[in-house]
């Protein structure tokens, strides 16, 4: 983690906002793309930010997704203000959700958005405080540098 | 097969990606839940839904997506539309119902991306 970055931003998410939901992460998949990332690493990446961009969007009054990139890794950290989660392992199981109907519209809120972050990421840690937010932290390997 | 063959046997309207037809597609996923999309669908693959929200094409985006193939007659919403052009992912519209659509496509050579949870 000490690597000099390639590449280092930060993206705010607005709550509630779901005509732009997934801009961000399209935004982050176009410079991993510029980059010259594998496209499996592209992949990865932006299915965790996209999913955490949705949670941000679904739950939180904002956020923020912050992209790091180095020479073995991607990082996608999250930050948001929001109500929190009170049960992260509840939360963690698949099919466990707390979505509203606006959620559900949108094609999400099946309790699956933490798994897929989880799953497609190498590293993954969660925090959570009631009240303030929470905060997610997504290692993905690339490998194909040295 | 390629997605003009695909928009021959279906019936379908293709409303973006008329230069796109000549694409080949192997494989398939249909689900209504982006976020199952998200965890089973592979890249390449024709995305079979009746789901019209911008969410559909962002998915698509994020899993490089082939095409995205609306049942039951749905179309996109002028919003999916704007970002489908945009982003220049293709989108067909046809009547047939998920499951014929599924069918017949099986029937032509077409398989899901996987075939069970678990075994990817």
């Amino acid at each position: 983690m000490d690597d000099k970055p390639l590449y280092e931003g930060s993206f705010a998410v607005i709550g509630g906002n779901f005509d732009h939901a997934g801009e961000v992460s399209s935004g982050i998949k176009a410079i991993l793309k510029r980059m010259g990332l594998s496209s499996d690493v592209i992949r990865k990446v932006s299915l965790v930010a996209y999913e955490s961009e949705i949670n941000i969007v679904s739950y939180a009054r904002k956020g923020m997704i912050r992209l790091r990139v180095v020479p073995d890794s991607v990082m996608i950290e999250t930050i948001d203000e929001g109500p929190g989660i009170p049960d992260i392992d509840l939360a963690l199981q698949p099919g466990y959700s707390t979505a509203t109907d606006k959620i559900r519209e949108m094609g999400f809120g099946a309790g699956m958005g933490l798994c897929n972050i989880k799953s497609f990421s190498d590293i993954f840690h969660i925090s959570s405080e009631i009240g303030k937010g929470t905060c997610l932290r997504m290692i993905i390997k690339t490998n194909h540098r040295s | 097969m390629t997605l003009r063959e695909i928009k021959e046997l279906l019936d379908a309207e293709v409303l973006i990606g008329e230069s796109q037809l000549d694409m080949e597609v192997k494989t398939a996923f249909v689900a209504d839940l982006m976020s199952d999309v998200l965890a089973f669908a592979t890249a390449g693959s024709l995305l079979i839904t009746g789901l019209t929200n911008p969410q559909v094409v962002r998915t698509a985006d994020v899993l490089d997506i082939a095409a995205v193939l609306m049942g039951r007659g749905k179309r996109p919403s002028p919003e999916t539309f704007q970002l489908a052009e945009e982003l220049n992912i293709p989108i067909l519209t046809t009547k047939y119902i998920l499951f014929e659509i599924a069918g017949r496509l099986y029937s032509k050579g077409i398989r899901g991306c996987i075939e069970k949870a678990g075994s990817k």
